[in-house]
């Protein structure tokens, strides 16, 4: 991304959801990040504050078993390096602000949020999107198990709903419903097609267990 | 008055209506029996680009040299722009182009003001900051109390904050009041919900030359192709819509938006392509939502449960729009006799209601059949006798004309007989206890009986190869999938044989993918134009096989003689016989006339309420549907999930809540505006009639896009009134409605 824009100091307005972004790269962040939001007339103003200039991070991160570097500002997400960078749009960008779960990607396994996930900190660490999810071109059981089961209808929330789903059987290969429950209700299913969600997730994990692939 | 973000102008209702010189029917149009893959359980055919993160939804695409727009949206719910100057954005580095959208007043917050296009989102952000704008501020009204208050500011230059929407009168509803041995009035209340469709509206905008493609996240292409033509000035030959994925509607995504105007313009200033993208907070301000309603209803009963009057008085409130008319479902469902509908609009400083899925038939139905629930009672009757003793087979209330088909009977008793009916508390609230189970029920109609006039084309290669192409969208139902289900039943081949092109404004016309339009419109076209292939190519084959045309099967991707089978054609074989790519022209018929074709439903629901809390918890929710021929059942399953799902949501949590004082809307997210989610999840059980409507069309397959959300919010506040002896009477039903309404309750007994 081009930053030519961001240069000069200049006044700016720190939104309170600006802020609570900020924090997960720490002080510099929460200014920085102003930069990002509120300016569309929709935001009420905050306190101004004085930024500090920004400084592009070279980072290595590693993409679906593929090592990158880049140079990242300390506000950018690591949504935004995805999809606007590396041009891996299958991880969606629907609310910005952790509230949804369509961004979810794995780090180190785990599953995050990657709208509130800065980019620098996934530096030396190993991403999975759902491009990379696939192995040698044979879906994971959970994919076949949303297709299988039309655990899906707009198609947009699939992919966070498929990450935070492989986390958890990754984790526990033989998952409660109660427990497929939790892990899933941090992504929210618009079209509302959690029952097949639900469905799907149980058969990909019989069939993990099975040793079927 | 309406602004340009309106959505399509057209009701569904109107967007119903055959199109002029639309073919004929033939009196009976549909087959009986089974299909092969018609009607069986077929996974999507482009599942595995879903899921694999390949579908490219409009936020996903990326031109060469594209740009990134961003609005500026007004910050008052009312006020004048003085001035307005867009030149400090220019000159910041990296803007490539500025427009002013709107000169004079502006009447919500979040209506657009200028756009800017820059090389990247931060920079046109940054830019929006430095436009300079004068605004004077107004007096605004954001409620619809506000709105009637004496002395409120009036919200339209030419009119009042209230007025008529609508009235009908049949009978003489004093007569009915005077023949009833009960009269009962009750006020139902809707909020306004928000559609929230998980990928937020965007557009792509590039011209080449004179000619402007736009991709859009949209329901309807031709619409849209149709609004910028006329918003620009310029042919609509020389506009052309895309949509490819497009990640959920329900209503909010139907005509011209002023974004995709924006970057229409702002491409044309910048001669590089434009991309806008919404942000959830533009999403939830100035996109539309379901109008809210205060529906009255007073009827007139008599002791064995027959209606003989009821009145009807709506308020609705959709901001700037007009508001959603609910009568319907009681115009028709019931025999009634007598019967008065009164409703209104109430105007307010907010974006304009769009539809939302199923709009006001969700709203009636609410009223309507909560009233029924509660009559019931009343009279101490079943709340299912009471629905069968007013059974119409006729609409107006069995004074018009016949129903074609009507399997509203038949759901009933495989919904009952499902959820275990006879469970139900015979006396509502009779159960002891904190926690109570109750169960309800609701009825459902809506039309979806399709646009005749709707088109689809064939193509038959040389080499055997088959596409459809269609101006229809996929905007989650299953579209694709179907239409290569028909086109393969039909040919004798295989659904993954069929290539289809669908989502672009230069493909063969068909209506807005909303009102259930879809099915019945795109699914008879597509059937048509392979009748016709198949019918050619047999001749084809019968020729080359020296054999009686009429002796030909087309099956198992072959011609053969039906008298001898070893002896055949293959499709390809056949097709080569062509020698050219060859085009087949389907078109959806009429319908037969002197019938009314509807859908039809009911929804049964068992529901736990924490007495103490006022918490509720839906169990289990069974839905029956008559939609006629079902294409799919895998995805028609999906929808009646969905539109479960989403009644319970709107039941027990949606909201769009205003600050009055300051004209906000204070939860414009996803956190905020409650939506449910796994967690709220009950299991649901999706049931259909299969009640072929052989004089509909050549399927006899109706649409199901709104008739599982028309009941869903009715039936689970139906089952609290049966669990806690008292109708909450207005959603979302929050636990402080509820400890509010079981209050009531105490304060009556």
């Amino acid at each position: 991304m081009e930053n030519s824009s961001i240069k000069k100091k200049r006044k700016k307005t720190v939104t309170r959801r600006a802020f609570i972004k900020g924090m997960g790269g720490g002080a510099i962040g929460a200014t920085l990040a102003a930069g990002l939001l509120g300016r569309d007339g929709l935001t009420p103003g905050g306190q101004n504050v004085e930024p500090a200039v920004f400084e592009a991070k070279p980072i290595t991160l590693t993409v679906n078993g593929k090592t990158v570097r880049l140079e990242v500002e300390p506000r950018e997400t690591l949504l935004h390096v995805l999809r606007e960078r590396l041009r891996l749009p299958g991880t969606k960008r629907t609310c910005d602000r952790g509230e949804c779960g369509a961004c979810t990607v794995l780090l180190d396994g785990k599953p995050v949020y990657s709208c509130m996930t800065l980019a620098a900190r996934a530096d030396r660490r190993q991403v999975r999107t759902i491009e990379g999810l696939a192995a040698g071109g044979n879906l994971h059981p959970l994919q076949q198990a949303f297709i299988d089961k039309d655990a899906y209808q707009c198609g947009f929330c699939t992919p966070g709903f498929i990450m935070a789903g492989a986390a958890l059987l990754e984790a526990n290969p033989s998952p409660s419903g109660d427990q497929i429950k939790a892990a899933l209700s941090g992504n929210i299913c618009r079209c509302g097609n959690y029952q097949k969600i639900h469905e799907a997730v149980a058969a990909a994990s019989e069939r993990m267990r099975s040793g079927l692939k | 008055m309406r602004d340009l973000d309106t959505g399509d102008s057209l009701t569904y209702k109107e967007q119903g209506q055959p199109l002029p010189g639309a073919k004929p029917a033939a009196s009976v149009q549909a087959p009986a029996g089974t299909f092969k893959y018609i009607g069986g359980y077929l996974p999507r055919v482009d599942g595995e680009r879903v899921v694999t993160g390949a579908a490219e939804y409009t936020q996903d695409l990326q031109l060469e040299g594209m740009l990134f727009a961003k609005i500026l949206r007004s910050p008052h719910a009312c006020a004048e722009i003085v001035a307005l100057d867009l030149s400090p954005a220019l000159a910041l580095d990296g803007v490539k182009a500025a427009v002013r959208l709107k000169e004079g007043r502006l009447n919500y917050l979040g209506e657009p003001v200028a756009a800017v296009a820059a090389q990247d989102e931060a920079t046109a952000e940054e830019a929006l900051d430095l436009i300079k704008v004068e605004y004077k501020e107004l007096p605004f009204v954001v409620s619809e109390d506000a709105s009637q208050a004496e002395g409120a500011p009036q919200v339209l230059p030419d009119g009042p904050n209230v007025q008529k929407l609508n009235e009908l009168t049949r009978g003489d509803v004093d007569k009915g009041f005077r023949e009833a041995d009960l009269l009962l009035e009750r006020t139902y209340r809707t909020s306004w919900e928000v559609h929230q469709p998980a990928e937020t509206h965007a557009s792509l905008a590039l011209w080449e030359g004179d000619s402007l493609t736009v991709w859009d996240s949209t329901q309807a292409v031709h619409s849209v192709r149709d609004g910028l033509a006329r918003a620009l000035k310029m042919p609509a030959a020389k506009v052309r819509v895309i949509k490819k994925y497009m990640g959920g509607g329900f209503g909010s995504k139907l005509g011209l938006n002023d974004h995709t105007l924006a970057a229409a313009l702002l491409a044309h200033q910048a001669r590089r392509p434009v991309k806008v993208v919404l942000s959830r907070k533009e999403n939830s301000y100035c996109v539309g939502f379901r109008p809210s309603n205060r529906i009255t209803i007073k009827a007139g009963v008599k002791k064995d449960g027959t209606l003989t009057a009821v009145h009807f008085k709506n308020l609705t409130c959709g901001g700037l729009g007009r508001g959603d008319d609910c009568a319907d479902p009681l115009v028709d469902l019931y025999r009634c006799p007598n019967l008065k509908v009164e409703e209104y609009s109430v105007f307010a400083h907010t974006c304009s209601n769009r539809p939302t899925r199923a709009p006001g038939h969700t709203q009636g139905t609410f009223a309507l059949e909560g009233f029924l629930e509660e009559l019931a009672a009343e009279l101490g009757m079943d709340p299912l006798e009471l629905r069968l003793r007013n059974y119409t087979t006729k609409n107006q209330g069995d004074t018009g004309t016949p129903y074609s088909t009507k399997g509203l009977e038949q759901c009933y008793r495989l919904g009952s007989e499902k959820i275990g009916w006879q469970r139900r508390n015979k006396k509502p609230g009779q159960a002891a206890g904190r926690t109570k189970r109750g169960l309800g029920m609701a009825s459902q109609i809506w039309p979806g009986a399709g646009v005749p006039g709707t088109l689809a084309d064939l193509y038959v290669y040389p080499d055997g190869s088959v596409e459809v192409q269609c101006g229809t969208q996929d905007i989650g139902c299953g579209t694709r999938t179907f239409m290569a289900a028909i086109a393969a039943e039909t040919l004798g081949l295989e659904p993954k044989d069929i290539i289809i092109k669908i989502g672009d404004s230069d493909y063969p016309w068909a209506p807005s993918s909303g009102g259930s339009l879809t099915a019945p419109s795109v699914g008879p076209a597509v059937r048509d134009a392979a009748l016709k292939a198949v019918e050619q190519l047999k001749q084809l084959a019968a020729k080359k096989l020296n054999i009686p045309a009429g002796q030909i099967t087309a099956a198992e991707k072959k011609f053969s003689n039906s008298q001898n089978p070893a002896q055949a054609l293959s499709f390809a074989e056949a097709a080569h016989e062509l020698r050219r790519e060859t085009v087949f022209h389907g078109e959806r018929a009429l319908w037969a006339p002197g019938f009314d074709y509807q859908t039809f439903g009911a929804q049964f629901a068992e529901v736990e309420v924490d007495t103490e809390t006022g918490r509720i918890r839906v169990l289990r929710v069974v839905a029956a549907h008559d939609i006629g021929r079902v294409l799919n059942r895998q995805t028609a399953e999906s929808q009646v999930l969905g539109g479960v799902l989403q009644g319970l949501s709107a039941a027990l949590f949606e909201q769009k809540t205003m600050d009055t004082s300051l004209g906000r809307m204070v939860n414009a997210n996803l956190h905020d505006y409650k939506v449910a989610t796994i967690e709220d999840c009950p299991e649901i059980i999706p049931l259909f009639a299969d009640v072929v409507d052989e004089r509909l069309n050549n399927l006899g397959n109706k649409g199901l896009g709104e008739p599982p959300r028309i009941p869903s919010s009715a039936v689970i506040a139906n089952a609290v009134f049966n669990a806690i002896g008292v109708h909450v009477g207005e959603i979302p039903m929050t636990p402080d409605k509820v400890l509010q309404a079981l209050k009531r309750r105490e304060g009556r007994s």
